[in-house]
């Protein structure tokens, strides 16, 4: 069948996935949800017609997330998630038997519930006891939070939409006080190739470098999306990710994964020279 | 008010019936429905340009309106339970003065309120009108000028029994609201009319649970800023009539100002605002009412602000108050609104309406989603963890204490010099001072400048205060009326 999901990465630039079947699609009080199947991809997220995640590529975007963070500070104990309806974070930080808490806030309870009822291994994920679900909005969620967490993930997309407002400086800088005196932030920068998104990355860096001291960029393949690539944001308190990484205390964890390992943690940090003529 | 008729926009139909029509425009504006400047139609959009017409038969004439605009002014009318609608294209500033212009003449008194906007003193300089103000006393735990309290109000008439009108301010820029309904029958017993400047108060007319509105308290004429609360372009408003106010008589003050080319895209959003609001108003302003609580509950769950609400009315000087109105006390933190106004869009990329010595007032609408609001609690969160200081040097200010010596028209048009403001006090203004916004003077024409006002004046400007009014554009000096005049 020529059924054809595309997704536009640029006015003149699209990927289109061929896919079998539309497994759903409906709009939620925020935005509309929609999953496909595809031969190439797998199963596929979509939220207002952009692509969140496929089943066959997520473990590139989760697992950079979730490790990178991990393998800086072993000693975190409770996380904060925001967004993060897919599951894949989730998936990554349960690995960790040293974490204990894990709090995950989406606005859009429609689509938690989705996420797991097509994706069959999510409910054993947010089934795990660590993990508490919070319906709300992210930022009036971390307003009322302060030294609570060692980690904040912010898992979304789109800072130009429904999410605005966890891309804003009184976003990170609640996320400030939210954390513990070591704390860390893990968000996602789009990428410095297309303008637009060159323009959302410079909005990003630009709050985030006024809210932490420490603020290093590191980057990952991401084959669905623009430019294939995505850029990471490692904000700190105190732990910088290239010198305070402890390669062997997670070597002798013994953690499972398909794309992270130190290699790529250490390499993951060195930016081609186009990038570091953003920063 | 609904009826059958609220569902017609004769201005709209006709600007629709000018597309169908398909005229070949051999007249102004010289763009030709954009076609004459692409530069100009890339940038506001071919739909809006097509609309940028004249007047012409099908299209009838602000001036003297007999078909499209007549029957929408009339329908306007009705949706505001006013006998006659104006349509009005030079803002509320330009129905705030006509009513004014029709009312008072030179020589004559008006009672107003000294936290009047400046449109109403530069009226009284066109017209000579006598300003007489009436107490608005100041409310000590907010900070702000209040409203006239029903007393003072028959003080001023019994002082002054020859005043021709009363101007009130429904509500205040901060939500605050007089006893209209009693002050309108006091004035009306002295023979005095009713002028009510509702630049902040469109919604009254269609929302519930709100002050009352100039048209249900009989006041005689109301200037209302359909572009704020009411959704029409900026620019656009209503000039409402009543009682026993001639409208063709008002039509003739108005035309000798009003522009003779008044703009269809003005006139037009009037109009679908209006249907807008008789139809959806009451759902709209239910939901602002609900955002504005909501927003106000946050703030003052985060300590150090005070959002203040109903819990102020007092029957007397705060006779009622408007809860759409997100007015939130910074000086507990030891910032002044002006400098939480600066922080939001400096370091948080939010726009608020204005910020003054103690407060800021971050406006409400139907356009509002919940999570801008988040934004803003959020970053009066983040500004009172970052900037929060002692509150010593911070200074209460009322409006300043002073007195009309000649009126503002003797004053504006004298022979006057310029003095630095530290120098004026003594002397009589030439001028006006004011913060902008809320542009309420804190100087103006014809009064006496006072060791208050210039102390008033110079702390505004440490404090970051947009000031205006002055020739100087720098405010270094002020306009005083030559001695010996």
């Amino acid at each position: 069948m020529d059924l054809w999901f595309s997704e536009y990465h640029q006015d003149g630039v699209k990927l289109s996935i061929n896919v079998d079947r539309e497994i759903v699609s409906c709009q939620s009080d925020y935005q509309n949800i929609a999953l496909f199947d595809s031969k190439e991809f797998g199963r596929i997220l979509t939220l207002d017609g952009q692509l969140i995640n496929t089943e066959k590529d997520e473990f590139f975007y989760s697992e950079m997330m979730v490790h990178v963070p991990m393998a800086v500070q072993p000693t975190i104990k409770d996380v904060l998630v925001i967004g993060g309806c897919d599951g894949g974070v989730l998936r990554e930080l349960e690995k960790y038997e040293s974490i204990e808490t894990i709090d995950v806030v989406e606005l859009d309870e429609q689509a938690i519930q989705i996420c797991q009822e097509y994706f069959p291994k999510n409910q054993e994920t947010f089934s795990d006891e660590r993990i508490t679900l919070y319906f709300q909005d992210g930022l009036k969620f971390v307003r009322g939070k302060e030294d609570a967490y060692d980690l904040v993930i912010v898992d979304t997309a789109n800072p130009f939409g429904v999410n605005e407002s966890l891309f804003t400086r009184e976003f990170y800088g609640n996320c400030y006080k939210a954390l513990r005196e070591e704390g860390t932030l893990i968000s996602q920068h789009a990428n410095g190739f297309y303008e637009e998104d060159e323009e959302a990355f410079r909005h990003i860096r630009q709050r985030l470098t006024s809210v932490f001291p420490i603020n290093k960029l590191y980057l990952s393949s991401v084959p669905s999306y623009a430019a294939g690539y995505l850029l990471f944001g490692y904000s700190a308190k105190t732990a910088d990710p290239e010198t305070d990484v402890q390669i062997d205390v997670w070597e002798n964890q013994g953690i499972r994964t398909r794309y992270y390992n130190t290699d790529v943690h250490r390499g993951a940090f060195c930016l081609p020279n186009y990038i570091k003529e953003l920063l | 008010m609904y009826t059958q008729r609220q569902e017609k926009m004769p201005i709209v139909e006709a600007l629709q019936e000018l597309k169908r029509q398909r005229l070949v425009p051999f007249d102004v504006p010289g763009h030709k429905r954009g076609k004459g400047s692409l530069e100009l139609t890339n940038f506001l959009g071919e739909k809006a340009i097509s609309l940028d017409a004249n007047s012409m038969k099908l299209l009838d004439n602000l001036s003297h309106p007999v078909s499209v605009i007549k029957e929408a002014e009339e329908i306007a009318a009705e949706a505001f339970g006013a006998k006659h609608a104006f349509f009005m294209v030079n803002g509320t500033t330009g129905a705030v003065q006509n009513m004014i212009y029709a009312t008072l003449k030179e020589g004559e008194k008006i009672l107003l309120p000294r936290n009047v906007h400046k449109s109403v003193i530069n009226a009284l300089v066109m017209c000579g009108g006598i300003p007489v103000y009436i107490d608005t006393p100041l409310h000590l735990e907010l900070e702000i000028s209040t409203g006239m309290p029903l007393a003072e109000v028959e003080k001023a008439i019994h002082a002054h029994p020859d005043a021709k009108a009363i101007l009130v301010n429904n509500p205040t820029y901060y939500g605050v609201c007089s006893d209209l309904r009693r002050i309108t029958e006091l004035a009306h017993a002295h023979g005095i009319k009713v002028l009510v400047d509702e630049a902040h108060g469109a919604h009254l007319y269609f929302g519930e649970g709100l002050p009352m509105n100039a048209m249900d308290a009989q006041a005689d004429m109301s200037a209302v800023s359909m572009h704020k609360s009411g959704g029409s372009l900026t620019q656009s408003s209503f000039l409402l009539c009543n009682n026993d106010i001639d409208p063709e008589y008002v039509r003739q003050i108005i035309n000798l100002t009003q522009t003779t080319s008044a703009s269809y895209l003005l006139m037009s959003s009037l109009d679908l605002a209006r249907h807008n609001l008789v139809k959806n108003g009451k759902k709209i302003f239910e939901q602002v009412i609900q955002l504005s609580q909501y927003a106000r509950d946050e703030i003052n769950e985060i300590g150090d602000y005070y959002a203040y609400s109903t819990e102020v009315v007092n029957r007397t000087s705060i006779y009622d108050f408007d809860v759409t109105k997100l007015c939130v006390k910074t000086t507990d933190l030891g910032l002044t609104g002006s400098e939480v106004y600066d922080l939001l869009r400096d370091e948080y990329n939010i726009q608020i309406e204005f910020g003054d010595t103690a407060n800021i007032l971050a406006y409400v609408s139907v356009g509002d989603r919940p999570h801008d609001i988040e934004r803003l609690v959020g970053a009066l969160s983040e500004i009172r963890r970052r900037f929060k200081r002692d509150k010593k040097g911070l200074l209460v200010f009322d409006i300043a204490k002073t007195e009309v010596l000649i009126s503002p028209k003797a004053a504006f048009f004298a022979p006057h010099e310029s003095l630095a403001i530290a120098q004026s006090a003594g002397r009589i203004s030439a001028e006006m001072v004011m913060c902008y916004p809320p542009g309420i003077p804190i100087v103006a024409p014809g009064e006496l400048i006072t060791e208050a006002v210039v102390e008033h004046i110079l702390y505004a400007q440490e404090k970051g205060c947009f000031l205006m009014g002055t020739e100087d554009a720098t405010l270094q000096t002020i306009k005083v009326v030559k001695e010996g005049n």
